[in-house]
């Protein structure tokens, strides 16, 4: 493999038709992201994965590795901006940890720890976003929707089933469900469903399952997520199965 | 109008609705036609229908209320027999339109946004409607009235009250005039439907491309491409089709260039539209018309009628065996994003107007994934009668970077509004002269994405070298208040953002609050950093340009006219957002009291 490119310095190493953010966390490098997902088509839209690529500011998922292209990323500059990214999505939402069933699992808040975001920053808009509980199995908490619609990719690519999907437009986008009545209970969705698994935030929880875990001792209590968002991202393997880039990886 | 659960959707229903979706040949890529026109028939997209419409086109109804939700001018739920919006640009502010929907408000005892609970009106504002020259404006259930005044507001609440058909309202409300103060290039061309095209096609696709990089024509919707490396581009893109888009979806405020020339200049357009079909290999194009201009449709339709009739369309045109071409008019339903080209083929497509990932851009993957040419109407104006006067003719025109004329919107404060073409290269001071502005403060050039231009720069000039425009000219004199129109500007951004990127969704509406803050005589020093920050991270992550640009009216102003915002603030370095006296405004409306017992004296 000739091609490569520039990561904060390092050579990394990419496959023709992968994106700045795949080719990274193939080579085991890691760049903050929160609606990318390495089994979906890249997104795009919560920017937390903007770089400098050759100067210019970029979101790493959607844009194409070049030979030679210099990439950076892990600088307090992109950071700044990152930081008030989540700071963004925090006062746009309801979100309140302590009482998340999602607290330590979360993508979001792990995000925040990893990126010292100390302060809400913003003031919050307190949107009205009523639960749906309606499903015998599954609970539906909209507060803390960060629309990166990952259950409507899921739902609909993986799952055939279109449960889910967004209606209105700038602040007041939001995910709704189709059934005629808008409630959960009137769609085929199923607890085994993909759907039910990618939701980086406490939108989609099954029923009766709560605090199973302390918290304490959930995912990213123990390790935080720039070492763990590696373990899930596909890669690169020699002829026995081992990945000279994944070293510090279980 | 019925309410909701009492649309009967009878068996003559299920007939409509069957022909209508059959008329669209059950092409879910027709949805926001279809959706527009059952809106027109109900007055909003009953939920029933939502259901109906989704087993006919074997799509998710979610899908649908997705999509119905994206765009202003369509309703999920009942909005009023007649649904009126007042155009909320700064200039119709600044021609009194706030009083006259008041006025109006109270009238018809009605709050802005309510729909009356007898279900006859809705009261509301939308984002500029293109009437700058001649407002204030609105729409009354899509249609355009033109110079409100106290008097028309005053009938129209009458023809409401009576509940008089739209069709019987007077014709003199529905007048647009042109309004055109000086020709140019393309405003005094009248020539013949047919000529350009007649004399460009022995040139074949190749010397058209050619002709055009010569001109050196760049579009005129703002960004300034380059046409001719465009149409190339489009031209050597593989593809199972080519497809020719007109972005004639002018939503940026202080624009209405467009509206002028698909009303006067309609058969250039065309042209223009074919020589490009010609050219990138094309035999389909769109013309994306916005719902504001809804009123052009009938006439423009007429137009390529008769262009069909004359063979100017349609197949072999001219003789040119193999050339086929034929243009359809889509329409918008209001959504500022569409005027985005890759935002405007996903509504082309039927889907929500969200700007895609780009690469790959829309040359190579367009419309329906195929190699796609779109550009603005004035450009397939520009690209024709370059080709009519010939390139090298044609460079001379303007200045080095900027080849042939610009059509400038003219508004706000001075004695001649309307629609200026001049060769590029005219200095802003040059323009305030020949429309009759005096004791001018600043222009805002190219609408709130563009530039605030103060009287120290007035002799900066018109191109792509000094101050690109896509044609708004907003002038704005010593008696207004620059804070305000930012302010203006920020709402207009916040409710136009698609909501796709964090930045943007999130960012525009907290400047919005910030700007709000301020004029509410909250504000402090913090404030204004906050805005510094909040500009960083939109003009740095941001999706698209509207992002992008969106804090460009506030730092422009904080540029030029600092004081107007220090004015405004508390010497305090930090006053918290929450206004306490605010919060009980609920309670007080419940209580219907508004005496001075019922308000929290404001601490110092």
């Amino acid at each position: 493999m000739n091609d490569t490119f520039q990561l904060d310095g390092s050579t990394v190493p990419f496959e023709p038709g992968q994106t700045v953010m795949q080719a990274a966390l193939a080579a085991g490098r890691y760049i903050p992201h929160l609606c990318y997902h390495p089994e979906f088509k890249p997104h795009g839209s919560c920017k937390l994965c903007t770089v400098k690529a050759n100067g210019r500011t970029v979101a790493s998922c959607t844009m194409p590795a070049e030979t030679g292209l210099d990439v950076e990323s892990e600088i307090e500059e992109l950071n700044a901006l990152r930081r008030s990214l989540v700071q963004m999505l925090f006062a746009e939402g309801n979100h309140f940890c302590p009482s998340c069933e999602k607290s330590g699992n979360c993508v979001l808040q792990a995000l925040g720890y990893d990126l010292e975001v100390h302060a809400t920053g913003f003031r919050h808009l307190y949107p009205d976003r009523p639960l749906d509980a309606s499903h015998p199995d599954i609970l539906l908490d909209f507060n803390r929707c960060i629309l990166c619609e990952l259950c409507v990719r899921a739902s609909s690519e993986v799952d055939g089933k279109n449960v889910f999907a967004l209606s209105g437009r700038g602040i007041t986008k939001h995910l709704i469900v189709n059934a005629e009545s808008g409630k959960l209970s009137d769609t085929n969705i199923a607890l085994t469903d993909k759907a039910m698994q990618v939701c980086p935030v406490g939108v989609i929880l099954p029923k009766r399952v709560g605090f199973s875990v302390p918290i304490g001792e959930r995912r990213y209590d123990q390790r935080p997520i720039s070492a763990q968002a590696l373990d899930d991202a596909p890669r690169q393997t020699d002829s026995s199965g081992n990945c000279a880039a994944c070293e510090g990886t279980p | 109008m019925l309410p909701d659960n009492e649309i009967r959707f009878d068996a003559s229903g299920q007939v409509w609705l069957d022909q209508l979706v059959q008329r669209h040949e059950s092409n879910a890529t027709r949805l926001l036609q279809i959706l527009r026109e059952i809106q027109e028939y109900f007055g909003h997209i009953p939920h029933q229908i939502v259901t109906e419409l989704a087993q006919r086109l074997s799509i998710p109804r979610a899908r649908i209320e997705s999509v119905a939700s994206f765009y202003s001018f369509l309703h999920l739920k009942p909005h009023g027999e007649y649904r009126v919006l007042f155009s909320d640009n700064i200039t119709d502010r600044m021609l009194g339109s706030q009083p006259l929907m008041e006025l109006m408000c109270q009238q018809l005892w009605l709050q802005p946004g309510k729909v009356s609970e007898d279900g006859l009106v809705s009261i509301g504002t939308t984002s500029c409607t293109g009437m700058c020259d001649q407002g204030p404006a609105l729409l009354v259930n899509g249609r355009a009235i033109t110079n409100l005044n106290h008097q028309r507001v005053q009938e129209i609440v009458q023809l409401i009250r009576n509940r008089a058909p739209l069709a019987d309202w007077p014709a003199d409300f529905f007048r647009v005039e042109d309004n055109i103060r000086r020709n140019g290039l393309v405003l005094g061309s009248a020539l013949a439907p047919g000529e350009i095209l007649r004399r460009a096609l022995p040139l074949g696709g190749l010397g058209v491309v050619e002709s055009i990089k010569t001109s050196g024509l760049r579009g005129r919707g703002g960004a300034g491409f380059s046409t001719g490396l465009k149409w190339e581009a489009c031209r050597n893109a593989p593809g199972l089709e080519h497809y020719v888009v007109c972005n004639a979806d002018e939503g940026e405020p202080g624009t209405f260039k467009d509206r002028v020339l698909l009303n006067h200049e309609a058969d250039l357009v065309f042209e223009g539209m074919t020589l490009c079909a010609f050219a990138v290999g094309a035999n389909k194009g769109f013309l994306y018309l916005r719902g504001e201009y809804r009123y052009l449709l009938e006439p423009l339709q007429l137009v390529l009628q008769r262009r069909r009739n004359k063979n100017l369309l349609g197949k072999d045109i001219l003789g040119q065996s193999g050339f086929d071409f034929d243009i359809e008019i889509h329409l918008g339903a209001g959504a500022y994003i569409c005027g985005e080209e890759s935002a405007l083929i996903e509504s082309l497509e039927g889907k929500r107007g969200v700007p895609r990932n780009r690469p790959p851009f829309p040359v190579t993957h367009g419309y329906l994934q195929q190699p796609t040419a779109v550009d603005n109407v004035e450009t397939f104006c520009q690209a024709a009668l370059a080709l009519h006067m010939g390139a090298e003719q044609y460079r001379t025109i303007g200045t080095a970077k900027s080849a042939g004329s610009k059509l400038i919107s003219v508004s706000g404060d001075c004695q001649r509004p309307g629609i200026y073409e001049y060769p590029f290269g005219v200095s802003v001071r040059e323009i305030l002269k020949d429309c009759g502005a005096v004791n001018t403060l600043a222009v805002q050039v190219s609408g709130p994405s563009g530039i605030c231009v103060a009287e120290s720069e007035f002799d900066r000039r018109l191109g792509f070298e000094d101050l690109p425009t896509a044609g708004a000219f907003m002038i704005l004199d010593d008696s207004r208040d620059l804070f305000e129109v930012a302010r203006n500007f920020v709402h207009f951004f916040a409710h136009e953002s698609c909501g796709f990127c964090t930045p943007c969704r999130v960012g525009t509406s907290i400047l919005k609050q910030t700007m709000d803050k301020i004029a509410a005589g909250h504000g402090t020093r913090y404030d204004l950093s906050e805005i510094e920050n909040l500009d960083r991270v939109l003009q740095t992550t941001s999706h698209c340009g509207l992002g992008r640009t969106a804090c460009n009216p506030v730092l422009h102003t904080l540029k030029h006219f600092r004081p107007s915002y220090e004015n405004k603030l508390k010497s305090l370095m930090f006053s918290p957002a929450f206004d306490l006296d605010g919060s009980l405004a609920r309670a007080r409306q419940m209580t219907g009291r508004d005496d001075a017992g019922a308000h929290l004296k404001e601490i110092e």
